[in-house]
């Protein structure tokens, strides 16, 4: 049966492949209109400078090129600003000053993208440089330059949580203490497919068709609707479609000057408007993520029991804050940095910082700076067990919440659903031969080899959000599904929700073939389009599946109970006798006097009970419970050359623990990916800053996103605890790898090099940063 | 901006156009053919999701002018399927889940398939190193070289029939 109808646990065939595979995708970028015109983009070479002119002379002049829009041209619509997610104010164009390189400028309107490029070319802006300032902790000093003119300084806000005197006290009270200073740095998601839209203005019906590259397009048009309300374009009146997305990985979540550019030119000009970024834009102007300067300190006995933690953080927001956050957490959900540990005491704040570089704080395929909390978490509990001397597998076996403490509620407040840390780490452990390494190290050692293990036990906190404290500008995090059974009992399904890659349309399917016994490829999934689907938050921070997911259930659950109404009718038999197996309901005790979900279907149009409404449909808004809580542990073992300084990862063990697997296929694929994604920060990727705020690192030649070449095979396991409150136990799963992997590579690193005295590295760890400490230590190998 | 006249075969077709001498191979593909299965993903060469065949050989094709193609043979992922029977290739990427967003997939199913001709039996780091020159995002890699290697069996067994796109029907 679960081969027939591909539900739970069936490594079912991907549907969107069909498409994909054969070159009929539709990216954005492949949407052509009648008269569409071009928009490109005029950009900043300097972090500050005041705008003393803006001559379009040269550029109008050239063939082709329509207009050139200003910050002066919007601020007739009152739309040179806007809103960002935090609730600071972005510029859309600028009327006097730039904050950042490749900030936007001014836009140039052509009828094609090349005379377009001409008129970007042909724009002549006298810039007068300013003050920069790019390093955070430089920024709070007295006379750093300021970032803002609205605001009173570049700190912009404070932010804590946790008891801070108790865990003072927890750490006078403590045997050993170890502090480190950890930076994550900057960097980008880089989906191969840039952001960009096309918008079209209908001036006779007053209609915004808005197809745009976002993970959240219901959001987005009521975010659209409040913003340009003045200017009568009202919500019912503007419609946005996400197509196909070229990979999103929370890169996609906000809403970029391009887009409010284009939806201004097309009213403006009542045509069509495409808007495509190139690389750079996408990398230098488009939100960046981590950029956390991060102080932290663990406290604990001599026997390895950990008693405290306290993380002092600074981060940098660019220049104005928008990062992607539920309101209420201007950090995210930094405060699951205790991690997988039973802590008693924690205490955790972080300054948000403006400077002269482009605005973001977004994901980077991971929870809302969950990866921030587990690399120190993480690397802490690595540089406690080596202070100790302790092994750091003993030393989290030790430290662990015990499975028979869950629900547990950590010393930050949240409530851990379920897991079962320790039956994670011995798998990753047996899979790998834990011990017969160790041995393998230390004869190494003893030969002035150089091999670490690094290990890594993670827990996220996913599937945002409980409507009681998750919220994006006052929108609750619910997800939602409609789902619409047809008289020949096939299916159609939308969600609020939107894949990037994930393979929606495929697992929600299962999802409800499971529920309701029809199978999956005779469901339908759509998403994507605000006319048609029901509203909900759409897809990030791991969120579809134990939002939308549990909406699938609860949906194909309400459809079911009226299903078991009609097939009381049509068996004429009470609904109390009545018994659902899969696809069918039967008398108790008659298995012969059954109506299958088809047949109910059918009826449902055209033998419905009297006074029933015809039709077999369902809506589920979704408000979780309670968050998620994915885990797993991975370990990581590293050889590094003593000539280059290079780190191989030799082996590298993933056991994820994402709860009920629904597509088994899809979500080791997504386990591949993240951990590629977790891999590419730790050893590869950073966007750095000269002192004048020119980035490096604005295209994928600087910008080294891992080939097949560099990439380890990875090796993967699993355990199941399945999450108590979700309808089918699942938890997310697409960002876990991500989250969970750099700072196991970290500590393998750290623990090959712990002997010479190395407590840290920052990532990401180049060859050129190993091969100075290797000098440093007098271990390099020259020749 | 003066025009070039180019005649090339495209997927099996004859193909004649006029085209600005800055065109990219790839916007003409794109825009002028209206073959979007190929994809735009930088501007340096980098990520290869603009891979095409020009003349067998796999190309990136925001590197290289339209006119550089006059009189070549060019095939994109719309000329992988033929008669309606997907590539060995394109059976590997969703037999194995090489694929995720797509975006990178037209991209990376050409340069394996060129890798491919040249070397039909490929070790996996012959596979890693011949697909180096395209970025994927989504899926590690993992998946697609197993849908190299799904291509490369399936190719072999079926040695009778020579691989469908190297005979461009005219």
């Amino acid at each position: 049966m679960a081969e027939l109808i591909q539900g739970l646990g069936h490594p079912r065939k991907r549907v969107e492949d069909a498409r994909f595979i054969q070159g009929r995708g539709n990216y954005i970028d492949d949407l052509k209109l009648p008269g569409m015109l071009y928009l490109d983009i005029v950009r900043s070479p300097y972090a500050h400078a005041r705008i003393k002119n803006i001559d379009a002379e040269r550029a109008m002049a050239i063939p082709g090129v329509l207009a050139v829009i200003t910050g002066e041209t919007l601020k007739q619509y009152n739309v040179h600003n806007m809103p960002t997610l935090m609730s600071d104010t972005q510029m859309v164009l600028p009327l006097d000053k730039v904050k950042y390189q490749y900030q936007e400028v001014a836009g140039v309107l052509a009828a094609d993208r090349y005379s377009a490029a001409d008129g970007v070319a042909a724009v002549d802006v006298d810039y007068e440089p300013l003050p920069v300032v790019v390093d955070p902790i430089k920024a709070l000093e007295e006379g750093a330059p300021k970032v803002r003119d609205d605001k009173e300084s570049n700190l912009i806000w404070h932010w804590e949580w946790g008891d801070r005197a108790a865990t003072d006290q927890s750490f006078e009270a403590s045997e050993v203490v170890v502090a480190e200073d950890i930076y994550i740095p900057r960097i980008h998601v880089s989906s191969i497919e840039t952001c960009g839209c096309v918008a079209k203005w209908d001036p006779v019906e007053g209609h915004l068709t808005l197809w745009m590259t976002t993970q959240a397009p219901h959001a987005i048009r009521t975010v659209v609707a409040l913003v340009t309300g003045h200017l009568g374009l009202s919500e019912e009146k503007i419609r946005v479609i996400s197509p196909d997305i070229g990979g999103g990985f929370g890169g996609k979540v906000p809403v970029y000057p391009g887009y409010v550019i284009a939806v201004a030119a097309s009213i403006v000009t009542g045509k069509p408007v495409k808007w495509i970024e190139d690389r750079t834009e996408n990398m230098a102007a488009d939100s960046f993520a981590r950029d956390y300067h991060i102080r932290a300190e663990l406290a604990g006995k001599r026997d390895g029991t950990v008693n405290a933690l306290r993380i002092k953080t600074i981060a940098d927001h660019g220049y104005t804050d928008a990062a992607a956050n539920p309101s209420k957490f201007p950090a995210g959900l930094f405060h699951i940095c205790t991690g997988s540990y039973d802590f008693k005491d924690a205490f955790v704040e972080v300054d948000g910082v403006y400077t002269n570089k482009p605005p973001g704080g977004i994901a980077y395929r991971c929870s809302f700076r969950v990866t921030e909390a587990v690399h120190t978490i993480e690397r802490m509990a690595d540089i406690m067990a080596h202070e100790l001397g302790m092994d750091p597998a003993d030393y989290r076996m030790k430290n662990f919440i015990r499975p028979e403490q869950f629900p547990y509620k950590s010393a930050l407040g949240w409530e851990y659903d379920s897991g079962n840390y320790q039956a994670a780490l011995r798998k990753a452990m047996d899979m790998i031969g834990y011990e017969e390494l160790r041995e393998e190290q230390a004869e190494k050692r003893a030969r002035g080899e150089l091999m670490g293990i690094g290990i890594s036990s993670f827990t996220e906190i996913v599937g945002a959000g409980p409507s009681k404290d998750f919220d994006i500008l006052g929108i609750k995090m619910f997800d939602s599904c409609e789902i619409r059974v047809h008289p020949t009992g096939k299916a159609i399904a939308r969600f609020g929700t939107k894949s990037q890659g994930q393979g929606h349309e495929t697992t929600y399917a299962q999802i409800l073939a499971e529920e309701l016994g029809i199978p999956a490829d005779h469901i339908k999934i759509e998403e994507g389009d605000t006319d048609t689907a029901p509203y909900g938050l759409g897809t990030y921070a791991s969120r579809s599946t134990p939002t939308a997911g549990a909406a699938a259930s609860v949906a194909a659950r309400k459809v079911r109970e009226k299903a078991k109404k009609i097939a009381a009718h049509l068996l004429e038999a009470a609904e109390e006798d009545l018994v659902w197996e899969r696809g069918k309901f039967y008398v108790k005790g008659s298995p012969d006097r059954a109506k299958t979900i088809q047949e109910i279907a059918f009826a449902a149009y055209t033998d419905h009970p009297q006074g029933m409404e015809a039709g077999l449909e369902a809506v589920s808004y979704y408000d979780p419970p309670n968050l998620t809580y994915p885990f797993g542990s991975y370990i990581c073992v590293v050889d590094i050359d003593r000539g280059t300084g290079e780190v191989k990862v030799r082996r590298f063990v993933a056991v994820d623990d994402c709860g009920v697997r629904i597509n088994p296929m899809i979500v080791e694929g997504q386990i591949h990916g993240g951990l590629t994604m977790g891999f590419a920060p730790a050893l590869m990727e950073e966007i750095s800053y000269d002192e004048n705020g020119n980035i490096f690192g604005a295209n994928l030649q600087d910008y080294l996103v891992p080939t097949a070449v560099e990439t380890p095979a990875w090796e993967t396991g699993e355990t199941v605890t399945p999450s108590p409150h979700h309808p089918i136990g699942a938890k997310g799963v697409g960002e876990s790898a991500t989250v969970g992997a750099p700072a196991a590579i970290v500590n393998a690193v750290v623990d090959a090099l712990w002997h010479l005295g190395v407590r840290n590295i920052d990532i990401p760890i180049t060859p050129a940063k190993v091969w100075s400490i290797l000098e440093e230590k007098g271990v390099a190998l020259e020749e | 901006m003066s025009k070039h006249h180019i005649t090339l075969n495209v997927n099996g077709t004859p193909v004649e156009a006029d085209v600005e001498a800055r065109m990219l191979l790839v916007h003409f593909i794109r825009e002028a053919l209206n073959l979007t299965g190929t994809h735009i993903g930088c501007d340096t060469t980098s990520c290869g999701a603009c891979t095409v065949h020009l003349d067998g050989k796999a190309v990136k094709s925001c590197t290289i002018f339209a006119v550089q193609a006059d009189g070549g043979r060019l095939m994109t992922v719309e000329g992988l399927a033929q008669n309606g029977n997907l590539h060995p290739i394109q059976e590997g990427f969703r037999e194995e889940h090489g694929l995720q967003c797509g975006f990178c997939t037209p991209g990376m199913m050409l340069s394996a398939v060129a890798l491919l001709q040249q070397n039909p039996n490929p070790t996996e780091e012959e596979i890693r190193w011949g697909i180096s020159g395209n970025l994927c995002r989504c899926t590690g890699y993992v998946n697609i070289v197993k849908a190299v290697q799904y291509a490369a069996q399936k190719m072999s067994t079926a040695e009778v029939e020579p691989a469908a796109e190297m005979v461009p029907q005219a």
